[in-house]
C-alpha cells in the first residue's frame, strides 16, 4: 500500500497510545486503569505490523503475537490482585495506595 | 676558638631546658646557680670566641648549623653570623645578664617560684643571642618574638596581682603592633632579595630600587619602634616596671629594648639606600621621644618608674644617632647604657629590697649613710647617665650630639636640652633617695600629707608588686622602718657594673682615631654608611665643654630645687608630665572610642555577610527541599505522570539531535 | 478501498479508545474497549495480518475484556466513580499536556520522516510471503525461530494462570480492613497544597 496509508496507521497508533496513557494517569478505578493498558497495548500492536508491513518482514506479526500472550498474562494477574485487594478494602482505587507510604 | 660560637646560645638553652623540667625539684638556691652558672659559661666562650674572631677575615664569621626551611626559593638555616656588631652586642649581653642572674639570686630570695624565675631568665638570654647572632631576618624575627614572650612571662611574674598581668599583656601586644611591621618587612626583603639572609642581601642593597628600600626601612622602623618603645609604642615600658627590678634591669635597661636599634643597625645599608626622609624620621621621632620622656622622668615619684621613663629617653638617643648616620655611636651608646641603666636598676631593686619594699621616693632619702655600697654604686651610675665626664655617659653621649650637630644644629640643641632634662631628673632622683632628710618613719607622714593635698596625680605606685618578704608594705604612720644594706649576691653585680660604667668611655675616645676602638671595630658592619667626622682640636673641646656643662647645669639646678628647697618643685613636676602627656590615656579614649566602633563594624560585616552566608546556604538548601520534598506525595498516579514528564523531555532532546 | 476501511475503523477506534477514558461507569468502558478491539481487529485485516486479526476477536474480546466484566460484577465496582474531582493538584492539566506534547512530538516525527522513518532494511529470509497463507507463514516462523520465546511464554502462562489461583485464594478468618480514618482528620492533608517543612 502507499506508504501515505502507512504512516497513517502510525499516526492513528500515536494517537491511540496517547489517550490510553492519558486515561491510566486520570482514572482512578483499577479496572479502568488495566484497560487503558489495554488500549496502549493494542496502539503498540498496530504500529508493529504496520512497520512489518513497511518492512516486508513476518517478524513484526511474530512480535504482536507474543504480546498479546503477555498481556493476557498481565491481565489474568492483575485481576487476581483487585479480586484480593478488592475483599480486603472494597471500593479501593489507586489513590489510597498511599496509606503504604512510610 | 671561633667554631665554639654555637655553645653561645647552646648553653642558656641548655638551661632553660634543665630548669624547666627539673625546676621545681632542684628549688632555691641550685636553681638560680644552674641559671647564672649556664649564662656565666656562655659569657666565657663569648670570651674565648672574640679571641678568635681577631683572626677572621674583616672579622666576620659564619656558620650554618642546619637548614630550617628549605621551601622552593625560600631557604632559610639556622646559622650564626659572628661579626663585629654580633660579637660586640654577646659580649655585654651576656656579661651583664650573668651579673644579674647572680643578683637575682639574692634578690628572688623567698619567692615560691624562684626557680620558675631563673628558667624564665634562660630562656630570654638564649632568645636574645639568637636574635642577634641569626645570620638571617627570620632567626632574628624568632629571637625577637622569643624575647617579647618571656618579658611576657617576667612582667608578669607576680600574676596574682591584676595590674601585673594587665602590665604584661600591654607589653606584650605593644609588641606585636611593631612586630607586624617587621613581618611586612621580611616579606619585602625576600621579595626584593629572592633571600633573607644578611651576607646575601645587604651587599646588594646599593643596587635596590629607592622606593623598595624605603618601604622596607620604613617597616623595620615600625618594628624597632615597638620593641624599642619609641613614640607612639613606648606606653608598654612604664608599665613594665610592675616585673621584678632583676627583670627590668635586664630586658628593658640592657638588651631587650635595644634589639630595635640593633636590627636598624644591622640592616644600614638598607636605610642607606632608601630616600633620604627615612633618616630623618628616624632622627626626629628618636629625638622627640628623648625629649618627652625626659620632660614625664622629672615627673615620677616611683623610683622605677622614673628609670623607665628615662630608658625611654636613653633609647630615643640611640635612635637619633641612627638617623643622623653616627651608626657607631648609637651601639656606643647602647653599650654604655646598657652598664650604667643596668646599674641604676639593680641599684634600685637594692634600694626597694632594703627599704622593705617601698618605691615611692617620696618615702625615702638619707639612705646613703645606711646601705653605703649601693648608694656609691648608684652616684656612679648617677654620673655616667648625667654625661659628666670621665664617666662612660659622657662620651658616648657626646659622641651622639657631635653627629645630630653634623647633620642638623636644631636636633643638636633638642639633644642638648634633653642632656640638661636627663641631668636634672637623676640628680633629682640621686638626692631625694639618698641625700636630704629621711623621710621613712614619722617625719613621713607629715611630708605625705603636705604632698598629698597638692599632687592629685601620681597613684600610689608603691605596693604595686607582691613580693614574698615577710616583712611586708611599710607605711607612713606606721612607726619606723628599718632598711638595711644588701647581701653580697647583690653588691657583687653593683660594683663590677659600676666599674664599667665609669670607665667603659675608653672603647670610643674622640680624640684621636686611634683610639676610637668602637669605630674601627665596626666599620666592617657600617663603615661605608656612617657619617664622617672630622672633628678638628678646637670644635671637639668646644663641644666637649659644652657638654660638660650643661650636664653641670642640670645637677646644680635639681640641688637647687631638691636639697636647697630654693624652688617649689612642684612647678616643676608639672601634672601633665607626671601624666606621660596623657598619651597612655589618649590611646585608650581612642580605641575605646572611635575603636570600638570600628571592632565592631568589622564584627558586624563577620556575623552579617559571612554567617549569613554561611547560614544562607543551610537556609536555602532547606527551602529547596522542603519544596522538592512535595514530589514524593505518595499517589502512584503522580509517579506515573513523572514518568510520562521524563518520557517527554528525552523525547524533545532526541529530536534536536536528530536531523530530518 | 483500504483506505475507506481504514478511515472508518479508525474513526471506530479512537471513539472506543476515548470512551474508555471519559466513561464513569466501568462497564460502559468495557464496552468502548471493545469497539476498540473490533476496530484494530479489522485494521490488522486490512494490513494483512489475518491470523492477528482472529486471534485478537478471539483472545482480547473474547476473553480479557469478558473477564475484566466478570471482575467488574464479581466486586461490584460497577459503582459509578467521581471524575468531577481530582484529589491531586494539577494530575489533569499535566497529564493533558504530556499527552499533547507526546503526540505532537511522535506525529512531528513520523510526517517530517515519512518513509525514512523506518530505517532497517527489508528482510530477506523472513519476508511476508505472497503465496503462502498467513497462518502458515507465521506457524513456520514460530516453531523454527521463535520457538525458544514460544516455549518461555508457555511457561509463563502457567505461572500466571498458578498466581491468580493463590492470589484469589479466599483465606480461613477474613474481615474487611476497615476504612481508614480520614487522612484530614489525623492531621494530614491531602496533598492541595506544599507542606510546610517540618510538617511531618
Amino acid at each position: 500500500m502507499g506508504s501515505n496509508l502507512s504512516l497513517a496507521y502510525l499516526m492513528l497508533s500515536a494517537i491511540l497510545f496517547v489517550i490510553g496513557g492519558v486515561g491510566v494517569l486520570i482514572r482512578r478505578n483499577p479496572l479502568v486503569m488495566i484497560m487503558c493498558v489495554e488500549l496502549m497495548l493494542n496502539a503498540v500492536n498496530l504500529s508493529f505490523v504496520t512497520f512489518g508491513k513497511m518492512l516486508d518482514d513476518i517478524s513484526g506479526q511474530i512480535i504482536v503475537f507474543f504480546v498479546m500472550v503477555v498481556a493476557a498474562a498481565e491481565v489474568v494477574v492483575g485481576l487476581a490482585l483487585i479480586v484480593a485487594m478488592a475483599r480486603r478494602r472494597p471500593g479501593a482505587t489507586a489513590d489510597d495506595l498511599r496509606t503504604l507510604r512510610g | 676558638m671561633v667554631g665554639l660560637v654555637w655553645l653561645l646560645p647552646a648553653l642558656p638553652l641548655a638551661g632553660f631546658l634543665l630548669l624547666v623540667f627539673f625546676g621545681k625539684r632542684i628549688g632555691e638556691p641550685r636553681a638560680g646557680w644552674i641559671g647564672t652558672g649556664a649564662v656565666a659559661l656562655s659569657f666565657v666562650t663569648a670570651c674565648l670566641v672574640f679571641v678568635g674572631l681577631w683572626g677572621e677575615p674583616e672579622h666576620t664569621y659564619e656558620l650554618s648549623l642546619f637548614q630550617w626551611i628549605p621551601a622552593g626559593h625560600f631557604n632559610v638555616d639556622i646559622g650564626i653570623l659572628l661579626d663585629p656588631l654580633s660579637m660586640a652586642m654577646v659580649l655585654f649581653i651576656t656579661g651583664i645578664a650573668s651579673l644579674i642572674h647572680l643578683y637575682s639570686i639574692g634578690y628572688m630570695h623567698g619567692d615560691s617560684r624562684f626557680p620558675r624565675f631563673f628558667t624564665y631568665l634562660n630562656l630570654f638570654v638564649f632568645s636574645m643571642l639568637v636574635l642577634v647572632l641569626g645570620n638571617n631576618l627570620v632567626l632574628t624575627f624568632l629571637g625577637w618574638e622569643g624575647v617579647g614572650a618571656c618579658s611576657y612571662f617576667l612582667i608578669a611574674f607576680w600574676f596574682e596581682k591584676e595590674e601585673n598581668a594587665s602590665a604584661g599583656k600591654k607589653a606584650f601586644i605593644t609588641n606585636r603592633v611593631g612586630d607586624w611591621g617587621f613581618m611586612i618587612a621580611i616579606f619585602m626583603t625576600f621579595f626584593a632579595f629572592g633571600t633573607v639572609t644578611y651576607t646575601q642581601f645587604l651587599p646588594m642593597a646599593p643596587g635596590l630600587a629607592q622606593t623598595t628600600a624605603t618601604f622596607i626601612a620604613l617597616m623595620l622602623f615600625v618594628g624597632a619602634i615597638g620593641k624599642s618603645a619609641q613614640i607612639p609604642l613606648f606606653i608598654w615600658l612604664p608599665d613594665a616596671m610592675a616585673g621584678p627590678t632583676p627583670v627590668s634591669a635586664l630586658i628593658h635597661a640592657a638588651t631587650m629594648v635595644t634589639a630595635g636599634v640593633y636590627l636598624l643597625v644591622r640592616v644600614n645599608p638598607i636605610i642607606a639606600a632608601s630616600a633620604s626622609w627615612i633618616p630623618w624620621m628616624i632622627a626626629i621621632v628618636g629625638c622627640a621621644t628623648a625629649f618627652l620622656a625626659a620632660t614625664i622622668a622629672l615627673a615620677q615619684q616611683d623610683i622605677k618608674k622614673v628609670l623607665a621613663y628615662s630608658t625611654v629617653s636613653q633609647l630615643g638617643y640611640m635612635f637619633l644617632a641612627i638617623g643622623v648616620g653616627g651608626y657607631s655611636a648609637a651601639i656606643f651608646h647602647m653599650i654604655t647604657h646598657a652598664f650604667f641603666k643596668a646599674l641604676l636598676f639593680l641599684g634600685a631593686g637594692s634600694v626597694i629590697h632594703g627599704m622593705h619594699d617601698e618605691q615611692d621616693m617620696r618615702r625615702m632619702g638619707a639612705l646613703r649613710k645606711i646601705m653605703p655600697v649601693t648608694a656609691v654604686t648608684f652616684i656612679i651610675g648617677w654620673l655616667a647617665i648625667a654625661g659628666v665626664p670621665p664617666f662612660s655617659g659622657f662620651w658616648s653621649k657626646d659622641d651622639i650630639l657631635a653627629y645630630a650637630l653634623h647633620k642638623s644644629p636644631i636636633l643638636y640643641v633638642f639633644g642638648l636640652i634633653t642632656a640638661l632634662l636627663t641631668a636634672f631628673y637623676m640628680s633629682r632622683l640621686v638626692f631625694r633617695v639618698f641625700y636630704g632628710d629621711a623621710r621613712w618613719g614619722e617625719s613621713a607622714e607629715g611630708e605625705l600629707a603636705n604632698l598629698n593635698a597638692h599632687t592629685a596625680t601620681d597613684a600610689v605606685e608603691s605596693g604595686d608588686h607582691a613580693d614574698a618578704h615577710d616583712d611586708g608594705d611599710a607605711h607612713a604612720g606606721n612607726g619606723a622602718v628599718h632598711p638595711h644594706e644588701s647581701k653580697w649576691p647583690m653588691l657583687v653585680p653593683l660594683i663590677v657594673l659600676a666599674f664599667f660604667a665609669a670607665v667603659a668611655g675608653v672603647l670610643n675616645l674622640p680624640f684621636t682615631e686611634h683610639l676610637e676602638f668602637l669605630n674601627r671595630w665596626l666599620e666592617p658592619v657600617v663603615g661605608e654608611n656612617q657619617a664622617h667626622l672630622s672633628l678638628g682640636g678646637v670644635q671637639l673641646t668646644v663641644e666637649l665643654l659644652i657638654s660638660t656643662t650643661i650636664a653641670l647645669l642640670g645637677i646644680f639646678a635639681a640641688y637647687m630645687v631638691y636639697l636647697k628647697k630654693k624652688v617649689d618643685p612642684r612647678r616643676i613636676e608639672l601634672p601633665f608630665f607626671a601624666n606621660g602627656w596623657y598619651i597612655d590615656q589618649g590611646i585608650t579614649a581612642f580605641m575605646g572610642g572611635i575603636g570600638r566602633k570600628g571592632f565592631e563594624l568589622i564584627a558586624m560585616f563577620d556575623k552579617v555577610v559571612i554567617d549569613g552566608a554561611v547560614n544562607g546556604v543551610g537556609r536555602a538548601t532547606r527551602g529547596g527541599a522542603s519544596r522538592l520534598r512535595a514530589i514524593e506525595n505518595g499517589y502512584v498516579r503522580w509517579y506515573a505522570l513523572m514518568i510520562g514528564v521524563g518520557a517527554v523531555l528525552i523525547v524533545a532532546f532526541v529530536m534536536t539531535q536528530v536531523s530530518f | 478501498m483500504e483506505t475507506a476501511v481504514f478511515i472508518v475503523s479508525a474513526l471506530i477506534v479512537l471513539a472506543g479508545g476515548l470512551g474508555v477514558v471519559t466513561s464513569r461507569n466501568p462497564v460502559h468502558a468495557a464496552l468502548s474497549l471493545i469497539a476498540t478491539l473490533f476496530g484494530i481487529a479489522v485494521l490488522f485485516l486490512n494490513l494483512g495480518a489475518q491470523l492477528l486479526a482472529v486471534v485478537q476477536v478471539i483472545v482480547y474480546t473474547g476473553a480479557i475484556v469478558v473477564l475484566i466484566l466478570f471482575v467488574m460484577m464479581l466486586l461490584g465496582v460497577d459503582r459509578e466513580e467521581d471524575l468531577d474531582t481530582e484529589p491531586l493538584v494539577g494530575q489533569r492539566l499535566l497529564a493533558g499536556l504530556i499527552g499533547l506534547l507526546f503526540l505532537g512530538a511522535i506525529l512531528a516525527i513520523i510526517i517530517t520522516g515519512k518513509d525514512a522513518i523506518v530505517t532497517g532494511s527489508h528482510s530477506v529470509t523472513s519476508a511476508i510471503s505472497l503465496t503462502a497463507s498467513n497462518i502458515s507463514q507465521i506457524g513456520t516462523a514460530l516453531f523454527t525461530t521463535y520457538v525458544f520465546p514460544l516455549e518461555v511464554t508457555a511457561g509463563l502462562l502457567t505461572i500466571a494462570v498458578v498466581g491468580a489461583v493463590v492470589l484469589s485464594r479466599r483465606p480461613r478468618d477474613l474481615e474487611p480492613i476497615p476504612e481508614p480514618e480520614s487522612m484530614t482528620d489525623m492531621g494530614d492533608e491531602p496533598l492541595t497544597s506544599i507542606p510546610e517543612e517540618g510538617a511531618h
